[in-house]
């Protein structure tokens, strides 16, 4: 029961909790694409891969308990925090669903910029093209974003070094 | 005259439910409907399961495609001559409008969990491959095929094309609302259709509302919110959903133990080893399922028998109300004793919850998680729709999630009152529905 539920709880509590609705979009993409087994479907959006599927699932986490969401203010934004409660932990205890080992992983996602993140995704959404049409690809859909020739050079290296 | 700017002689028009008439004029309109592909989707019901709850509920995404071409070309309409809109871009737009369900599959969202498969993919796949779209879409140039497939799949690099087919007010949303209103015959899912399109205008990377015309959207998320609880998640359509991706899931699992179909099911071969040609796929529309859920009603086996007659003949799963946290004990016991007693749980016992759905709602976009609806202000800055509308803000504030227990009661009942768990399961299910 809740097989889907249970992967996305264990990975937030492996990394002892996700700070931003962006980031922990694409942190599953990105665990995805590495062939995880997650099942939340991903389309195209203005700001890269996104599923509507994961939005939902995180809120019914958030209203049956099993992880907490905290809106937090900054100076000119919000962002949200979430952590894994007891009941949580609990509960993914409790399920059969097996996950490999992510934490360091996700740790190495998480200390990278949502922004970074999503040339990431966007990247790896493309990955069936031959590598200068993904990097014509991701100008062409990311005009407004200005990633560098260097931002997109370190997002190649990022993907070799979480590939292995 | 370039293919691409050929006109028919005279205008066609389809009557239509809910938009009265949908006008073609453009020789590529014209053809693109009348390929075999498009014709195809005469076959595949837009709500799926839903007309087991709602008998009116037959249309199909033929219609729906049709209707929001329709939208989209009387939105162009009006932003002829506008800044910040290309016309060159009509066409593609007009195409991409008619063509954005192409790849979808019988009762999709289904099939598509069990057989892991995605109908934009195969929308892509019918749009770029050897088929009678791709023959019309070539012939206007080269690159249009590649060009319409890249705004189905939101790629595009001109994301206000891309917003006309998909944002969070856009044609395909617009028509579907109200046609799946009309098709159902729920009074809920109207809003003023028209006056959102005299306010809606192009910017740079997306279409905008006119601060004046709020409340007409607003209006529009209402519709959505309700049409969302009232018709797409409804409880029995859900149950119809449950029984439809058990048998799917019965059959593959059949197939792969080496089971001896009394009728042959070639139609599903390449879907249960999971590697289907466009080919396959296109040939596997609603008649074609049907008439196999009534062959599998015949089948020795009982599981699959049973569910597909259950599909069939509506002989579908009650349901409770279910709080996976506060219910964890009660599940697990319910699940042993379901195998104590003879049900297979694992497809007697079912778990369905809103994220299992394919719909969303009106979402802020806060931290940019997805692009919201903006407002056009008198000082021409955008502002979010929630920020300026207390209406909008109250829905989109408000989580509204939910899980549901689905069960056959008939079966249930069916077993000897002498067989210790009965009274076990039927107390909880009781004191769940409390």
């Amino acid at each position: 029961m809740l097989d889907n539920h249970a992967r996305l709880v264990k990975v937030i509590a492996s990394s002892g909790g996700i700070v931003g609705r962006k980031k922990l979009q694409k942190i599953i993409y990105i665990l995805k694409k590495l062939g995880l087994p997650f099942e939340e479907k991903y389309t195209f959006h203005f700001y890269g891969p996104y599923s509507e599927e994961l939005s939902i699932r995180i809120e019914e986490l958030a209203n049956l308990g099993f992880v907490s969401e905290v809106k937090e203010k900054k100076s000119n934004y919000y962002q949200y925090r979430y952590q894994v409660t007891d009941e949580g932990e609990d509960f993914i205890e409790q399920s059969p669903v097996k996950l490999p080992v992510v934490e360091s992983l996700v740790e190495e996602m998480k200390g990278r910029s949502s922004r970074f993140l999503e040339l990431v995704a966007t990247m790896l959404y493309f990955d069936h093209y031959p590598k200068d049409e993904i990097e014509q690809k991701v100008q062409d859909v990311k005009k407004k974003s200005n990633y560098t020739s260097e931002d997109i050079q370190e997002a190649w290296n990022f993907i070799e070094k979480i590939k292995h | 005259m370039a293919y691409k700017d050929e006109k028919l002689h005279e205008e066609k028009v389809f009557k239509d439910p809910v938009h009265r008439y949908v006008h073609v004029r453009d020789r590529v309109i014209w053809d693109l409907v009348g390929t075999k592909e498009f014709q195809r989707l005469r076959r595949i019901k837009q709500l799926g399961t839903s007309f087991l709850t709602f008998h009116g509920a037959e249309h199909s995404r033929f219609n729906h495609s049709l209707g929001v071409y329709e939208i989209v070309r009387r939105i162009l309409v009006n932003f002829d001559g506008r800044p910040n809109w290309n016309r060159e871009e009509r066409l593609l737009c007009l195409c991409a409008a008619l063509l954005h369900d192409l790849g979808h599959g019988p009762f999709s969202h289904s099939f598509e969990k069990v057989f892991k498969l995605d109908h934009e993919d195969y929308t892509r796949a019918i749009i770029l491959g050897d088929t009678e779209v791709h023959q019309v879409l070539a012939k206007v140039n080269k690159d249009f095929p590649q060009k319409v497939a890249d705004v189905i799949n939101k790629t595009y690099q001109d994301k206000l094309v891309v917003s006309l087919i998909s944002s969070q007010i856009d044609a395909d949303r617009m028509d579907y609302l109200q046609r799946d209103a009309y098709f159902t015959g729920v009074s809920y899912g109207h809003f003023d259709m028209e006056r959102i399109l005299r306010v809606m205008r192009p910017m740079e990377d997306q279409v905008v509302v006119k601060e004046s015309g709020m409340h007409a959207v607003e209006d529009y998320i209402m519709s959505r919110y309700q049409m969302y609880w009232q018709v797409y998640f409804h409880p029995v359509t859900r149950s119809a959903e449950v029984i439809l991706t058990k048998i799917l899931h019965r059959v593959k699992e059949l197939y792969h133990d080496g089971y001896a179909f009394k009728s042959e099911p070639v139609h599903f071969r390449s879907f249960f080893e999971e590697d289907v040609s466009l080919e396959d796929y296109v040939r596997l529309d609603e008649s074609v399922v049907l008439y196999y859920f009534q062959m599998w009603a015949e089948e020795d086996d009982p599981i699959l028998s049973d569910l597909a007659y259950r599909f069939v003949n509506r002989k579908l799963f009650k349901y409770v109300e279910f709080n996976p946290n506060l219910q964890m004990k009660e599940w697990m016991a319910l699940y042993r004793t379901f195998q104590e007693v003879g049900l297979d749980p694992d497809y007697y016992l079912v778990v369905d919850s809103s994220s299992d759905l394919p719909y969303d709602f009106y979402r802020p976009g806060e931290e940019e998680e997805r692009l919201p609806i903006h407002l056009l202000m008198r000082s021409r800055e955008l502002k979010e729709l929630s920020r300026q509308s207390e209406i909008v803000e109250a829905i989109s504030g408000k989580k509204r999630t939910d899980h549901k227990l689905y069960y056959p009661q008939d079966l249930i009942e069916r077993i000897a009152d002498d067989v210790p768990g009965k009274r076990k399961i039927l107390d909880i299910l009781k004191q769940a529905n409390q």
